[in-house]
């Protein structure tokens, strides 16, 4: 999810400031291995290029994805290498509440894309989240969504770019202009050349080494510590001050935990608003799921996507957790990052570097190239969409063949990728701009959720309703984020506490232009005319027929396997209580 | 996925991908014998079990989704 990547990037910055020597030096196994996963992803992007002559193709995949592909792909687009370390480096210091970001921060919703949502997608045949808009709202509110989506994914390439340089810089002692050059070029390259085939192909492969990179720091902590008994006892001598171990036990205020957030924060604004609105309505991940091959597909990927993700914590919140137990020395804040010290942010790249000899460490490096260039592939293949489809197709160009879309396509992913090098160059010089981003990119969706929630699920939505709801829901949320930057004491008001951080901040603020969000399009839809029952149909609940699944064994259906992720979820949160 | 194209199966890429770490590593760790790393466990031999699966799990992969002619 993008929204952890601010203080980890950040922090980052601090660190490559403060840090002199790099933490981890490879041998010739790991540089082999580091080329050949260079040469497989170009390979691949070459070897696919015959096979996306048309839009639906190069956008879409063909639309013939299964289930499995398109699950894993979703899952992995958002498994970035900053999601890595920096949710690593919030276990280190918050402890097992940085796994609420994996579980009540993604199951739910995912779980609710693919039996509730998806459905809708996929029958409207939309190539996009901005193009369902316009099916169900018209063209301003889909203007108004594919103008915001595409900024923001380029700056979020263009940062992700940047953070990901100084990761390799701080852990590797690479220069940041090769990290930054020669990944953003292997990405241009496939993704002109093989479009969403590509970015979806090198997604899975990604999955699997991030998997196999990272699995041995979990394993070989466990076996060091003496199983999770063993973790917890020294965990409790090291820092018997603070409880690390406890999902919800210490959420009954916002003093109570070092996040400073209270339990109504996580549930509702995290559990619901935030994370509905990036599994729901990000094009970056949905555009994976409206590549499957049928709509049982489509249901099912995200819904599959759901038990992976609930297993991420084992080689995130497992390796911080580790660190907190096994490190021989206390891991500070970037900004205090002193002669001889190390940062939060560290913390895989040190459990990494002390357990993984040559070759294993390639494997681990590899896996964080993986991440960051495939969340790259995944953020300049949505924009090439949309740009597109939404934005071009719309306005500039109307009715031209369908290979000149191809084209279109192809050379607005390799423009893409350069505008996101010159963001990054950009960040490189005005640092503060990457607060800014990350924040529009919140103000964006959790209003946007509302949106396309109730243009689902409400048929009394009106065109006017959707795009007035979405706009003052985004004018409210950058409002509030303004308000507590001008008047800090404001925090209390909009995060209901004095006591607050700014991770609760996020929570409440996105929960607050939800609210506005849904209260405008209610209010201004019963003020204006709804859209005609018939040009519904396909677009929302009550006006369309969903194909039926009663011929499917239990055990075939989507809905079956969505209630036992959603029981193995609850005793998750049972077991970590 | 790709059978009606004759596109190459994402599984076989992964296979390749697998079997040539799985070998990297797996040597690696033979040579470990004689050159131990200094990492924390290093008398398990991680890379010589580790390099095994990802070439037991490469290889499968590589011949279940191989291409073939017919």
């Amino acid at each position: 999810m993008s929204f952890p990547l601010s203080f980890c990037s950040l922090a980052l910055l601090a660190a490559d400031r403060q840090t002199a020597s790099r933490l981890i030096s490879l041998h010739s196994p790991d540089i082999a291995i580091i080329a050949v996963y260079f040469a497989m992803v170009l390979g691949i992007g070459v070897y696919l290029r015959r096979y996306t002559k048309r839009g639906e193709d190069f956008f879409l995949a063909g639309r013939e994805m299964t289930a499995w592909v398109a699950g894993l792909s979703f899952v992995s687009a958002n498994l970035g290498a900053l999601e890595l370390m920096g949710w690593a480096a919030a276990t280190y210091q918050y402890g097992i509440l940085a796994a609420h970001w994996y579980w009540i921060g993604a199951i739910p919703a995912m779980l609710f894309l693919g039996i509730i949502m998806m459905p809708f997608y996929y029958i409207s045949k939309t190539h996009s989240v901005p193009g369902f808009l316009r099916l169900r709202y018209g063209e301003s509110a889909r203007a108004l969504a594919a103008t915001m989506f595409t900024f923001m994914t380029l700056f979020m390439a263009g940062i992700d770019m940047y953070a990901m340089a100084l990761v390799l810089k701080v852990v590797l002692g690479w220069d940041i202009n090769f990290s930054i050059w020669v990944s953003s070029i292997t990405v241009a390259v496939y993704v002109a050349l093989g479009g969403l085939f590509a970015a979806i192909f090198n997604e899975v492969l990604q999955f699997f080494l991030i998997w196999l990179g990272a699995l041995l720091i979990p394993i070989l902590g466990l076996m060091e510590t003496g199983g999770w008994s063993g973790l917890v006892a020294r965990i409790h001598q090291n820092f018997p001050q603070g409880d690390y171990t406890h999902l919800w036990r210490t959420m009954g205020s916002f003093a109570g935990n070092p996040m400073g957030i209270h339990w109504t924060g996580i549930v509702f604004g995290l559990g619901f608003v935030i994370s509905f609105g990036y599994w729901t309505t990000d094009f970056l991940v949905v555009q994976r799921i409206l590549a499957a091959k049928d709509i049982r597909a489509a249901k099912l990927a995200p819904i599959l996507g759901s038990y992976f993700k609930m297993a991420v914590p084992f080689i995130v919140i497992l390796p911080g957790l580790l660190g907190l137990a096994v490190l021989p020395f206390k891991l500070v804040p970037a900004s205090a990052v002193g002669p001889g010290q190390h940062s939060y942010n560290e913390v895989l790249p040190l459990m990494l570097a002390r357990y993984c000899g040559p070759g294993l460490l390639g494997l681990g490096i590899t896996a964080l190239i993986a991440g960051f260039m495939s969340g790259m592939a995944g953020n300049v293949s949505a924009f090439s969409t949309v740009w597109t489809y939404d934005l071009y197709r719309s306005f500039f160009k109307k009715n031209a063949a369908d290979d000149h879309y191809v084209k279109m396509g192809r050379w607005c992913t390799i423009l893409g990728v350069l505008i996101s090098i010159g963001t990054a160059y950009l960040v490189m010089q005005f640092a503060s701009i990457m607060d800014y981003v990350q924040a529009l990119f919140s103000f964006f969706i959790a209003p946007l959720f509302g949106t396309v929630v109730l243009g689902m699920l409400w048929k009394r939505a009106s065109p006017a309703g959707g795009f007035w709801g979405l706009l003052c829901g985004t004018v409210s949320s950058i409002g509030m984020w303004a308000l507590v930057r001008a008047n800090p004491h404001m925090l209390a008001y909009i995060a209901l506490s004095s006591n607050a951080k700014p991770m609760a901040e996020n929570m409440y603020r996105a929960l607050w232009s939800w609210i506005v969000c849904v209260t405008v399009t209610v209010v201004v839809s019963l003020l204006t005319s709804p859209k005609p029952v018939e040009e519904l149909t396909g677009l929302v609940y009550g006006c369309t027929e969903l194909p039926s699944e009663g011929h499917l064994p239990l055990w075939k259906r989507p809905i079956f396997w969505a209630a036992v992720s959603l029981v193995i979820f609850l005793l998750l949160q049972w077991i970590f209580w | 996925m790709s059978e009606s194209h004759g596109m190459v199966p994402v599984w076989f890429f992964v296979g390749v991908i697998l079997l040539i770490y799985g070998v990297v590593i797996l040597a690696t760790g033979l040579y470990e014998f004689s050159h131990p790393p200094a990492t924390v466990l290093a008398y398990l031999h991680p890379a010589i079990w580790w390099g095994a699966l990802l070439t037991v799990v490469g290889g499968v992969y590589v011949y279940v989704y191989l291409p073939r002619k017919s």
